[in-house]
């Protein structure tokens, strides 16, 4: 099924973020509230709106996902790497002691 | 080296109290977004695909041991324990949080460094050859002149608004290791009949969307004229450059359209009114700037150094690096050493802290407390003594950047492109990890001798595709990334664009594909030919056959 999830960058520490179940935002993606309908995802950008305004996050978007079993999954190729992080197989890429 | 004066300081240190305003008032809800956005672009703080990313920037990419621990400390403390090194001889960070990044500029200026002009419409940091002040085929130190140019064109009014970026690149030899006419400005200092010292004065070269190859404008131009014809060319771009069309903007539309001799009597019309006002460099003025770059103080040495000659003969490893690794110096019984950025499934361009360290202490105990960033992304100590260059290569190999593989295949430059970059279209760096996997045989990667391959993610170009000996560009094919190849391309004094060899690979495809041309060519060469030479004898028709036979 296809679906609209919404994500963002936090302002402070610029974290991929995405909008979860009682306007909470999660890092996980799979913790998405996918939108199904027009209206749906024009709530959940009133939401990330506000957020913007409130300064808690930066720059939010609506994306394309597919749902399976309940989980969100991206469509683009951008999406999948901005929420899994680089593909690029170095142990350098991958946060240390902070 | 250049050391600030007190204008540099202050003029820096008060750009850190300024920003560190703007990211209070940002933080307080004071400025928004919209208003904040080109306030953190101008200290070169972007928002990528993943976080916020910092471009710190190395004027023309030379610094010290202080400054390299400096970056080394800040990728510990502010990020994740590593930076990037750009083709802009810059280095970026990939995470840093907003917050934290005044402190982190605060810190950058204790060592005489900034963000400023690493981002916007504006003249970015000058670049040069990466072996100024070293290179046995130089005339004079570019980076004199490079650092004039910083000088003046640092928060230069006029400037800071233009139709879009601006990059000038400056080398002092015949050999181009600086790319300069891929730049929006390139400058080579010369000698004219008379023996005197000038530049010739390359416009309007670029790469991106639409690249092109830089026309000379002006054979030769007095050093001291330098400012004002810079700015005659300024003047000129700021007033007729494409304002309307973001993909039209560039200097090099502009030098096309009118044509190089238009343009270039363009130029000289606003020259003359500028020249012989304010803008002439007087002679003392430039003696002070030339006293920085002044060459350290070498020893009188024999030209061959037997301990190194013995060391080469006996350790086939360190003979093996040699080859690649060490290029030929001025000064007698000394060389210039490359470091490679490029380790067998590394990430092109990146350094850990402990490896920024480990560079910073050799650099300080044999190379004369100099380094430098090249624009191929690696490093460069550019003043070692012959006897001092196995100890150097025992501590590259002790902190894992020991790979003998400058020139060649596996030393590739790459944009971060989609595993970090919010432009891009494909992914660029796992491309160059499957590519260098593929070819790690040194042996193999030593027959096949010099050749330059290159990959960006993205039509921008950030990975010099255009002029990869292979280029490698990614695109998006209904959400698939695929990878168009170019064959031919130069950034060197011979500079030329590659041609497209036909349809694009997908991201399974590509590695195939490259090792398919690099097979044909070995299948192809003359006797000692390399990759570039054999291309332009042949042509394509040989590589495509072998790419799309029987497809």
């Amino acid at each position: 099924m296809s679906a609209r999830i919404v994500t963002a960058n936090g302002l402070r520490d610029g974290e991929v973020l995405y909008l979860a179940c009682g306007g909470r935002w999660s890092r996980d993606l799979a913790e998405a509230e996918p939108a199904e309908t027009e209206q749906a995802e024009a709530a959940l950008m009133a939401i990330a709106e506000r957020a913007v305004r409130c300064r808690d996050v930066v720059e939010a978007y609506a994306m394309a996902v597919t749902v399976e079993d309940g989980a969100p999954r991206p469509l683009s190729q951008r999406e999948r790497i901005r929420a899994a992080g680089p593909t690029v197989g170095t142990d350098i890429a991958t946060e240390r002691g902070r | 080296m250049y050391r600030y004066d007190e204008f540099d300081s202050t003029l820096v240190n008060e750009r850190v109290v300024q920003f560190r305003g703007q990211v209070a008032r940002r933080l307080s809800g004071e400025l928004d977004e919209d208003h904040f956005k080109p306030l953190r672009l101008m200290n070169g703080l972007y928002l990528q695909l993943h976080a916020y990313m910092l471009r710190v920037a190395i004027p023309y990419g030379t610094l010290d041991s202080l400054q390299m621990r400096r970056l080394a400390r800040i990728a510990r403390v502010y990020d994740r324990g590593y930076g990037h090194f750009t083709t802009r001889q810059n280095i970026q960070y990939n995470w840093p949080k907003l917050a934290e990044v005044p402190d982190l500029l605060a810190e950058l200026a204790e060592v005489e460094m900034h963000a400023i002009q690493t981002s916007g419409n504006c003249i970015r940091n000058v670049t040069a050859d990466h072996f100024a002040g070293a290179a046995a085929d130089e005339v004079e130190d570019p980076r004199i002149h490079a650092e004039i140019i910083r000088q003046w064109s640092t928060l230069h009014p006029e400037f800071s608004f233009l139709p879009r970026k601006f990059k000038i690149a400056v080398t002092g030899a015949a050999r181009d290791r600086a790319a300069i006419k891929v730049h929006d400005i390139g400058l080579q200092l010369r000698r004219d009949a008379a023996g005197e010292v000038g530049f010739r004065v390359i416009v309007g070269g670029g790469q991106g969307r639409t690249p092109m190859i830089g026309p000379t404008i002006r054979e030769f131009l007095p050093k001291a004229d330098l400012l004002s014809y810079l700015e005659a060319i300024l003047r000129v771009y700021n007033r007729l450059g494409r304002r309307d069309n973001l993909f039209k903007a560039r200097i090099k539309i502009l030098v096309a359209s009118v044509g190089a001799d238009i343009f270039a009597a363009m130029v000289e019309e606003e020259w003359r009114a500028l020249r012989g006002g304010s803008l002439d460099l007087p002679a003392e003025e430039v003696a002070r700037i030339a006293a920085y770059f002044a060459p350290p103080p070498f020893e009188n040495l024999p030209a061959q150094d037997t301990g190194f000659e013995a060391m080469r003969f006996e350790d086939r490893d360190f003979a093996r690096w040699c080859r690649t690794n060490l290029h030929v110096h001025k000064q007698p019984g000394y060389a210039i050493l490359s470091i490679s950025l490029k380790p067998v499934g590394g990430v092109p361009g990146d350094a850990t802290a402990e490896q920024m360290e480990a560079v910073a202490d050799l650099a300080e105990r044999y190379g004369q407390d100099e380094i430098r960033v090249s624009h191929e992304q690696n490093l460069v100590l550019p003043h070692v003594r012959l006897r001092d260059v196995h100890a150097v290569w025992q501590g590259l190999v002790a902190a894992g950047l020991g790979a003998a593989n400058i020139g060649l295949v596996s030393d590739m430059i790459s944009c971060p492109g989609l595993d970090y970059c919010n432009l891009a279209n494909a992914r660029s760096i796992p491309v160059a990890q499957r590519i260098a996997t593929r070819f790690a045989d040194l042996d193999r990667q030593h027959d096949i001798g010099e050749l330059k391959l290159k990959i960006s993610g993205c039509i921008n170009a950030c990975g010099h595709h255009h002029v990869g000996h292979i280029g490698i560009l990614g695109v998006d094919k209904k959400g698939r990334e695929f990878y168009q190849i170019t064959l031919g391309g130069s950034a060197g004094e011979d500079a030329s664009l590659g041609d497209i060899v036909g349809p694009a690979f997908s991201y399974d495809d590509v590695v195939d594909a490259v090792e398919s041309l690099v097979e044909t060519y070995l299948d192809l060469r003359e006797e000692g030919e390399l990759f570039l030479d054999a291309y332009r004898r042949v042509g394509l028709a040989p590589f495509k056959e072998a790419l799309y036979a029987g497809h």
